[in-house]
């Protein structure tokens, strides 16, 4: 019950001059229920990998293995696929283009075959896990918030019943409420619907903060992929490849740096400062 | 500078009719005033009137009450229309919906060759402003192959090239990767400090606002704090219930200092904190 990558390579317009060895031999299995990070500068290949996933984008080498099957086999079922592996874009309310925000969300599920009534059902299920309740159901998506906006979308993509959420910067422009009531949701979902997820952000904060996993990819290639405290040790690599570690991580590599017995690899605020407190109350240094 | 008096901005809409039936108002009874040089940021929640107030300063939108000054000419009186906009110049969120050329030099002097600047002048503002954002070596790239900090710094650099005393800049780093919003910032703080421009930040990234002059913190239209960082973020209650946030690290010494740690107020940086830490130990 996963996705495999087993050498993966996609080269956007081979064999002309713009030519662009996007994935490198990528090989990687996400777990059924993982919540996971996806992190890269831009231009790493973060979204070229996200396609792939759902078959939206074909590799050129290599192959995708979803449940056990080769996706790329002859009669293989690229419609169930994409309802199995719901993708969200950056920016998703761009794609809302309903008159309302229940029909907007209804557009997915009926597209899979779903009587009206069972996409309405679906819809509304989909709006509860994202916080939008029914007073929203017949508002024009066009006159919500920003944030609201983002959720409409969000369930959009849930009414599919996605076993894996994939989310390519979800939070990108939101406010820091916003950004921290849509990943709360996230969270919820993955830990209470057993939904897997894989987080693509440019935020170190945020995914230390939620995710169990982090994939760093650089040049078409993966870089780290491990847990986030081993991940934010390498934060002098991160750098060189555009990313950094969190601003805490910093702070406590110049506490470390100054005698105190802090565990430097602490990657969220309550982390560091329980560390802090123990360093600073046991008067111990190092 | 920029300067408002009472300033109010309402969107209103209308049924098939033509009837008014709703009327939003954007912008409510603000006033503050902006000296020239300065640095400020203005921080609110989505849908607190930020970018709103900040057409203002540009004249894309005129007020529908109250006065907006940009060098001391009213936004509202259209024949000085366009000497607002040479005075103060916009930068967008989205880089992609900013740049027209099919190379970065062009880009840049599409907004002096609209001006009229004469072509010697033109090639000599492109090649000043590519520097001060630090493009020059890219002058002769195409934009699409840049990444998003690089075309970012591209749109600055065709701001800067009309010789603009004022910048607006409305969520610049958003859709960036960290590396690009250091070297948007990193720009942007030297054209401030160098070329004394005067620069209006709107961000949601708190650790940019750090080294800003003043901040303004709008919610529901209103401005409803004003102060220098410090001592915006000392107030971290207050910032939350307006649905921000502080610094990491001014968010760390608020955690430890509420688990005892005797810590000053208004730690902004990562270096303060760690050296607020070295002396109380």
């Amino acid at each position: 019950m996963s996705i495999k990558l087993e050498h993966v390579n996609y080269i956007y317009s081979p064999g002309t001059a713009y030519e662009i060895h996007a994935l490198k031999d990528i090989c990687l299995e996400l777990k059924d229920g993982e919540f996971v990070g996806l992190i890269g500068h831009t231009g790493s290949g973060k979204s070229t990998l996200v396609q792939h996933l759902n078959g939206l984008v074909k590799a050129t080498e290599g192959r995708i293995y979803f449940h056990g099957e080769d996706i790329y086999g002859a009669d293989y079922d690229m419609r169930r696929l994409r309802s199995k592996v719901g993708l969200v874009f950056q920016y998703p309310e761009h794609q809302l283009f309903e008159v309302d925000v229940l029909s907007d969300v209804c557009f997915g599920p009926k597209n899979q075959g779903l009587s009206a009534e069972e996409a309405q059902e679906r819809a509304k299920a989909a709006l509860a896990m994202v916080g939008l309740g029914e007073e929203f159901y017949y508002q024009s998506p066009f006159e919500l918030s920003g944030g609201q906006k983002r959720r409409a979308a969000i369930a959009g993509v849930l009414a599919m019943e996605p076993e894996i959420l994939v989310l390519d910067e979800p939070t990108a422009g939101l406010d820091p409420k916003g950004r921290d009531e849509i990943l709360n949701q996230i969270q919820k979902l993955h830990q209470e619907k057993g939904i897997s997820i894989v987080l693509v952000s440019h935020s170190m904060e945020d995914v230390a903060r939620y995710v169990q996993r982090i994939i760093v990819m650089n040049q078409g290639e993966v870089l780290f992929d491990d847990v986030p405290r081993e991940v934010f040790c390498h934060y002098k690599e991160l750098e060189q490849v555009g990313l950094a570690a969190p601003q805490v991580t910093y702070i406590l590599h110049a506490l470390r740096e100054k005698g105190f017995f802090v565990d430097e690899n602490a990657t969220t605020i309550e982390e560091a400062r329980d560390t802090i407190l123990d360093a600073l109350r046991s008067g111990r240094q190092a | 500078m920029v300067q408002a008096q009472g300033l109010v901005y309402e969107y209103k809409k209308y049924d098939e009719e033509g009837r008014e039936t709703e009327v939003t108002r954007a912008v409510d009874q603000v006033t503050f005033g902006i000296q020239k040089g300065d640095f400020v940021a203005i921080l609110g929640h989505n849908g607190s009137g930020k970018s709103t107030l900040a057409k203002h300063m540009n004249a894309i939108l005129t007020p529908t009450g109250g006065t907006m000054w940009v060098d001391g000419r009213d936004t509202r009186e259209e024949d000085k229309l366009w000497e607002i906009r040479q005075r103060a110049g916009m930068v967008f969120q989205n880089p992609d919906n900013q740049i027209i050329g099919t190379i970065v030099e062009e880009d840049v002097g599409f907004g002096p060759e609209n001006m009229g600047v004469p072509t010697k002048e033109i090639w000599e503002r492109v090649e000043e402003s590519l520097k001060a954002v630090n493009m020059l070596k890219y002058r002769h790239h195409s934009p699409n192959k840049l990444s998003g900090g690089q075309k970012q710094r591209v749109a600055i650099a065709g701001v800067v090239a009309m010789h603009p005393q004022c910048i607006v800049l409305d969520e610049p780093t958003a859709m960036l990767d960290p590396n690009g919003r250091k070297e948007v910032i990193r720009a942007v703080r030297a054209l401030n400090q160098v070329e004394e421009i005067t620069v209006i930040l709107i961000t949601h990234y708190m650790e940019e606002v750090i080294y800003a002059d003043k901040v303004l913190v709008m919610d529901q239209g209103r401005v409803v704090m004003e102060g220098t960082p410090r001592e915006i973020f000392s107030q971290v209650e207050k910032l939350k219930s307006y649905r921000l946030d502080v610094p990491q690290a001014t968010l760390l010494a608020y955690e430890l200092k509420r688990a005892g740690i005797d810590l000053p107020d208004g730690i902004l940086t990562r270096e303060e904190l760690v050296e607020a830490l070295c002396q109380s130990n």
